[in-house]
């Protein structure tokens, strides 16, 4: 590019390096790639919202009256798939791990950014292979794809939306790799491992499910479409198969898959936490080290979902005890949060709202996981609505909570922008109160015995499920105002500058939004992560 | 942005140093060949639990495989295995025509693990072993045995896809040596095929005494 002497210099970043579609699909930037996932996650976000809003305006009476039973089942099969594998798995890991762990480790980019753009492009493959799959009539096998139903009987396009899952399972392992290596090799001079920021700790964790566990469901899944394509029968008892032997495979991996969508989560939540009540995070090496355990305990734990399929109870019992264990290391970060909270200087910006909102709606996710993974009470509500307010307090409550806290919290480092306060505060108690409105019901329906994945229910019911339909709606609503108001923000926000929290972490140091290479100045670390104190020494001075 | 002019020719724009991009590299390598592991690891698994309830028809099952082209095919890939690890050694020695020769005889020793294969699949095929709406087996256990093909196509088959792939990344190695972009400091995608290769043939080491060797004993 020539400079002409009229303009004024402009500060070059790594928006504006280069503009034209080209410079964005070739990109190996980290940045750009993290705004490149942040375009099809949010697509498929609403897509999937889409589908659970008929979901919930069919359950708003008890009749079937919207959809046939058929119809109903490719509409919850496709919105679990598309909000699973298209939207929470890579939310915070492909967008804000990808934007922030080389600025907060002080690298210049990813360790192999050609795999990084690569993971995008086989996103969309999968991606792609879903939507056919929808096009052509959609799935009504559910996001478990359990066999023998999956394998010998559905008559839709399982082997479609399957190959697009084991696709897609490409594109989280190739960025799992990426981060691990990352972390590993590209730490700043003096970025020790007990300096790093607890989202990259939490990063770390989840990069090591991603990479031991996606392959397994890989195959598992393989294995289904192999079976119906070449009308083979791996899982048909006829040949002396095993259909629960899918739900062992497929459990191993989706069971630590939860724990790939909420440890990003918690990740940033350290990061919020921390910066709102101006304080080292209480027992930092605790909470590290908690991320690891939860990663390796979570893959002990599979059987918990085959509490009634013909798992032995003895199994059942072991799976019982180990499922408890991991509440420890969970609990473990929650306490030393609030900890955290206990006499720092708090402010109650939006970051920090959905932060606590976290917290609140984690622990009653988790809780309600325990008594799920106590056998006697599963028996009695295993596949009803108590599972699906449990995971969505978890998924949704938890994972998306922290997800949009995250993106308001790096908004302005990301555009150089700042959002409206009102507006987003205003998203952010929507969003609270609409998601406690939709859920919370679900766990009385669930305990009084309302069975999930049927499109009617008797007429006692019907109550309970209006508050929930309602909830969805003003859940909606919260999730639309972000829309609007960050992207307004992207034009006429005010400039944030290069930090606007008054926040500790490298990626505070450099400008907003940041070079291509991300500092100007290779940095050095020589402090631990979130001294506060020493910064508000150094103001004082 | 590439072609900073601090930067060592070979040096990717976001590494420091040669030391630093090359343990990346191995490091990513690693972590690549975990995944696999666990890949092939459900497949494992499902012939574990398939075998523990169904011991008798595996057994019948391995007593159809031709333990003569098996065993050639494991001696052919070890020797793959020994001409990938000269390949190696002439690039850490910066022998530019070795490392070219070495990567050939690796993908010709593949090749014909690869054509072999195909033969005996081939017999298999006309023997109506192939799992699906042509399998005949006579006797009680057929449906045993035909689990046994199943695992038997899918595993060794799972496995010569990867051997095709590696035969592919092979060639390109080939090609960039013989242009010579590989130096003593920087090779690391010799190294990384070389990784590779060799666990490819790992897996191998575990598959043949699986699917031909046990229950051979047993009298059928
Ligand atoms: C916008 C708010 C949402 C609403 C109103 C909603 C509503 C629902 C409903 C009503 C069901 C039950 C369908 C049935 O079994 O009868 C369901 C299932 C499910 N939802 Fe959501 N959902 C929302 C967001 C999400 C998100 C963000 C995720 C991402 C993880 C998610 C993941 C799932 C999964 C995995 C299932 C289970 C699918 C199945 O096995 O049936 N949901 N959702
Ligand atoms: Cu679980």
């Amino acid at each position: 590019m020539s400079d002409t002497v009229t303009t004024p210099p402009r500060r070059k970043h790594y928006l504006n390096v280069d503009y034209g579609i080209k410079s964005w699909l070739l990109t190996q930037d980290h940045k750009r790639i993290a705004i490149l996932y942040l375009i099809s996650i949010t697509f498929f976000f609403i897509i999937g919202g889409v589908m659970a809003a008929l979901i919930r305006v069919e359950l708003a009476t008890p009749l079937g009256d919207l959809v046939e039973a058929d119809t109903y089942n490719r509409l919850f099969t496709a919105h679990g798939v598309l909000m699973v594998f298209l939207f929470l798995i890579p939310s915070i890991p492909a967008v804000l791990g990808n934007f922030l762990i080389p600025l907060m480790i002080g690298a210049k980019d990813l360790a192999f950014p050609k795999l990084n753009l690569g993971s995008w492009y086989v996103y969309n493959l999968g991606a792609l292979l879903m939507v056919a799959a929808l096009l052509r009539g959609g799935t009504d096998t559910g996001w478990t794809f359990y066999t023998p139903y999956s394998s010998t009987f559905a008559d839709s396009e399982v082997i479609l939306t399957a190959l697009g899952a084991f696709v897609v399972g490409f594109s989280s392992i190739m960025t799992g790799l990426n981060f691990i290596v990352t972390i590993h090799r590209m730490r700043a001079p003096g970025l020790t491992w007990f300096r790093l920021p607890l989202f990259v700790w939490a990063h770390y964790g989840t990069s090591l499910i991603q990479v031991l566990g996606t392959p397994v469901v890989a195959i598992a899944i393989l294995l289904v479409a192999a079976e119906r394509l070449l009308h083979i029968g791996i899982f048909d008892p006829a040949l002396g198969g095993d259909p629960v032997l899918f739900q062992h495979l497929f459990w191993f991996y989706s069971h630590p898959a939860v724990y790939i969508m909420i440890l990003p989560s918690m990740g940033v939540i350290s990061e919020l936490i921390a910066a709102f009540s101006r304080k080292r995070i209480f027992g930092y090496k605790f909470v590290a080290f908690s991320s690891l355990a939860i990663a390796v305990l979570g893959f002990l734990v599979w059987g918990h979902h085959l509490f009634v399929s013909s798992q032995s109870i003895y199994a059942g019992l072991i799976f019982s005890v180990l499922s408890m264990l991991v509440a420890v290391p969970s609990a473990v970060k929650v306490f030393n949060w609030t900890a955290t909270l206990y006499q720092g200087s708090i402010s109650w910006q939006t970051p920090m709202i959905y932060a606590l909102g976290f917290i609140g709606l984690f622990v009653i996710g988790g809780l309600t996981g325990t008594m799920l993974a106590t056998l006697g009470i599963d028996m009695h509500v295993h596949d009803t609505y108590f599972v699906v307010a449990h995971f969505h307090y978890i998924m949704v409550g938890g994972a998306i909570m922290g997800y949009l806290g995250g993106l308001h919290f790096w908004w302005p480092k990301i555009t150089g922008r700042m959002y409206s306060v009102f507006w987003s505060k205003i998203a952010a108690g929507l969003i609270f109160v609409g998601f406690n409105l939709t859920f919370f019901p679900q766990f009385l329906l669930g305990y009084m015995g309302m069975p999930r994945r049927y499109h009617a229910y008797p007429e006692e019911f019907q109550i309970l499920n209006v508050l929930s339909s309602a909830g969805a709606t003003i859940l909606g609503l919260g999730y639309l105002l972000p829309l609007i108001y960050l992207f307004w923000s992207m034009r006429y926000g005010e400039r944030a500058g290069d930090n606007p929290w008054g926040a500790y972490g490298l990626e505070w140091e450099t400008s907003s939004p940041p070079p291509t290479l991300n500092f100007d100045e290779p940095p050095v670390v020589t402090t631990e992560a979130y001294d506060y104190l020493s910064l508000r020494e150094k103001k004082l001075a | 942005m590439q072609g900073e002019s601090s930067h060592a020719f070979g040096l990717a724009h976001h590494f420091d140093s040669f030391d630093q991009q090359r343990e990346a590299s191995y490091l990513g390598m690693w972590v690549f060949l975990v995944t696999e592991i666990m890949f092939f690891g459900g497949l494992f698994t499902a012939y574990v639990v398939y075998r523990s309830g169904q011991g008798a028809a595996f057994a019948i099952g391995s007593h159809e495989l031709d333990i003569v082209l098996g065993s050639i095919n494991t001696a052919v890939l070890i020797g793959s295995s020994l001409t990938m690890a000269l390949a190696v050694w002439a690039a850490q020695t910066g022998r530019r025509k070795a490392i070219v020769a070495f990567i050939l005889a690796t993908i010709l020793l593949g090749g014909l693990f690869l054509g072999i294969k195909v033969v005996e699949y081939s017999a298999k095929f006309e023997h109506h072993l192939v799992p699906g709406p042509n399998f005949h087996w006579q006797g009680p256990e057929a449906p045993g045995v035909e689990m046994f093909f199943n695992l038997y196509f899918l595993m060794t088959g799972l496995h010569a896809a990867h051997m095709v792939i590696g035969i592919g990344i092979l060639l390109v190695v080939a090609i960039l040596a013989w242009r010579g972009s590989f130096s003593p400091e920087n090779h690391n995608l010799v190294e990384g095929i070389g990784l590779y290769w060799h666990f490819v043939d790992i897996v191998w080491i575990f598959l043949f005494p699986l699917l031909y060797l046990l229950g051979r004993n047993i009298q059928v």
